[in-house]
Formats: C-alpha cells, sequence, structure tokens
C-alpha cells in the first residue's frame, strides 16, 4: 500500500525529456504519522489511520490530543498511553489495507513511497458550483441561440411525456447542487517527485480548490 | 510560500538563449521530429511580436511573411528543450508590448524603426 495525504498548491506545466509540455497538479503530501493501527482482531477490519499537517497542541482537542498520545501520564492517569513520536496533526484520514500488521504507531510515511511513472488514485472535495442548471451540471446541450428563441438558451428541454405517463421519472437530471462532494480522480500518472520539498507532480487535473486536503494512494484499478 | 513550492519543478532559463525583446528581429533554431529518427533543425525567421513571462510557460511569439505573402505566427516555449538557439539580429523601436497591428500592414508598412543602443 502507498497512501498519502496532502495539500492540493495549484497546477502548472513542466517538459519531458523529449520536450513534451505535461500539465501537472503540484501536492505538498507528507510528512504522514502513522497514528492508529486498526485489526480485524479489535475493530472488523484492517486500515490504518495517518495524520498530517502539524499544527500547534492548542489548536487541538484534549481528545483528540489523549488519542495521539499527546497528554502524560500522571497519578491519576497511570495507564494513559503516550505516544511514540506523532507531533499534533490536523489531519487524520484511514486507508483500508489487507494487512495492516507491518505498520506500527509512530511511523513516518513520506513521498519517498511514489515514483515517477506510478499510478494513483487522489480524492478530493470538489469546488462547490451551488445551485447549478443543467448545462453546467449534466452537459446538456441547451436552446437554439437564434431563430427567435427568447428564455430558452440553457433550459432543460422536455422531462417527459404528457398523459401517457402522466409524472416525471425519477432520476430525472435537472438542476440543483453541485460540486462540495468528495470525488476521487482514478489512475492518474504521477510524473516528478521532490523528496526534499516533499512535493509530487500528478499528470492532469485533481479535485477541489487549491489548499485544499487531498489523499493519495495507489490507483486502485491499473 | 506555497507559490514559490507550486515553481519548484520548474526549469531555469537557458543561459545559453540571449535576452528576446518585443520588436527583435530573430532566428529561431527548434529541434522537430519528422517520423521517427528523423531529427532536425528548422530555422524560423522573423519578428517578434509578443512575449509572455509565466515560468515554465515563458513564451514569444514570431511573425514571418511567407510564400505569398501569407504571415505565418508560430509561438515558442522560452524553456522548451527543443529550442537549439535563438539570434538576434535586431532591436527595433517599438511602443508597445504587443505588435498586433503588424497583421492588418503589409509590405514596407510593416517595418519597424531600429533602435541601436
Amino acid at each position: 500500500m502507498k497512501g498519502l495525504l496532502g495539500i492540493k498548491l495549484g497546477m502548472t506545466q513542466i517538459f519531458d525529456e523529449a520536450g513534451n509540455v505535461i500539465p501537472v497538479t503540484i501536492i505538498q503530501a507528507g510528512p504522514c504519522y502513522v497514528t492508529q493501527v486498526k485489526t480485524t482482531d479489535k475493530d472488523g477490519y484492517e486500515a490504518i489511520q495517518v495524520g498530517f499537517g502539524e499544527t500547534k497542541e492548542k489548536r487541538l482537542t484534549r481528545g483528540e490530543l489523549g488519542h495521539l498520545g499527546l497528554l502524560k501520564r500522571d497519578q491519576k492517569h497511570p495507564s494513559r498511553k503516550v505516544s511514540k513520536g506523532i507531533p499534533p496533526v490536523r489531519h487524520l484520514a484511514e486507508f483500508r489495507l489487507k494487512d495492516a500488521s507491518e505498520y506500527e504507531i509512530g511511523q513516518v510515511l513520506t513521498v519517498e513511497q511514489f515514483q515517477a511513472g506510478d499510478r494513483v488514485d487522489v480524492t478530493g472535495k470538489t469546488k462547490g458550483r451551488g445551485f447549478a442548471g443543467t448545462v453546467k451540471r449534466y452537459g446538456f446541450g441547451g436552446g437554439l441561440k437564434t431563430h427567435g428563441q427568447s428564455d430558452r438558451h440553457r433550459a432543460p428541454g422536455s422531462i417527459g411525456a404528457t398523459s401517457g405517463t402522466a409524472h416525471v421519472f425519477k432520476g430525472k437530471r435537472m438542476a440543483g447542487h453541485m460540486g462540495n462532494v468528495r470525488y476521487t480522480a482514478q489512475n492518474l500518472q504521477v510524473v516528478r517527485i521532490d523528496t526534499e520539498k516533499n512535493l509530487i507532480a500528478i499528470k492532469g487535473a485533481v479535485p477541489g480548490p487549491k489548499g485544499s486536503l487531498v489523499k493519495i494512494r495507489d490507483a486502485a484499478k491499473s | 510560500m506555497s507559490d514559490l513550492l507550486l515553481k519548484a519543478f520548474d526549469k531555469e532559463d537557458n543561459e545559453n538563449l540571449p535576452e528576446v525583446r518585443v520588436g527583435d528581429s530573430v532566428t529561431v533554431h527548434v529541434r522537430i521530429n519528422v517520423g521517427e529518427r528523423n531529427e532536425r533543425v528548422q530555422m524560423v525567421r522573423g519578428t517578434v511580436i509578443r512575449v509572455r513571462n509565466s515560468g515554465n510557460n515563458k513564451n514569444f511569439t514570431v511573425r514571418r511573411i511567407a510564400s505569398n505573402g501569407v504571415g505565418v505566427e508560430r509561438t515558442f516555449l522560452m524553456r522548451s528543450p527543443l529550442i537549439e538557439k535563438i539570434e538576434v539580429h535586431r532591436h527595433a523601436h517599438v511602443r508597445r508590448a504587443q505588435l498586433y497591428f503588424l497583421r492588418n500592414l503589409r509590405g514596407k508598412a510593416a517595418r519597424l524603426r531600429e533602435k541601436r543602443f
């Protein structure tokens, strides 16, 4: 398993050896810390929970601090668990695995897991588009621009038959809220890695606005 | 800060290439692939009508008059490894950043006043 959390920095373009221009999204990913190992015995499934984005201790709740093992043992709480070097992290996320036993709490994951040419899936929250019409939301063609049309340029057209069916079918694509949902872009190619700055360049676009949290893992279908 | 990181994969400007300015008369030597394993260098001579500075996308457009008086414009990426050499023949005195007005002029009217240093 290869997986990381990162912050989308934005898009740019880079050259390959042959002089082709490749559009890439730059993501600042890792270092991530394994904060919890979930096993079938204990939790019913195998996964690791990782944390990303160092922050100040005062920005976390005591519940979060306790989970990360950042509260000290004292006489009142002699059994309180103490961490193995996890810093205070802002974001937590889980990666489901076949076998989580090879990971241990406190382990550090970096971009070095990946190399150029790898295929990855990137999950993020898409930009919110608000209440969008059918042209933007589903790529409907809209109406005619000329021939005496008025108010019909971006209309959805007919939404069903008349008295034969007498109702609009369920699931009929209409205007409504678009975006601001979790989305996974699958099978994207890793183009370049910068291990010093913890950067990863992925070919093409990735869901979400700049500065948003994204989850990278090895491609499910490749 | 994040903007700096975004530029982390940018290439450096090629030091062997001269600075190109709007109005310059240039010859650009650019490698092209004609089929497989058949690489050659093509030369494009003309006037620079536009320069864009934008990191890796830094580019300039060369306008030349091809046969039959047809204007041909070609845009080159400054940092592309395909650019072999750029020769600057003369600079021109120009008062605009983009010389799009040249598109509407032909022959003697499409000349630019030379600028000497």
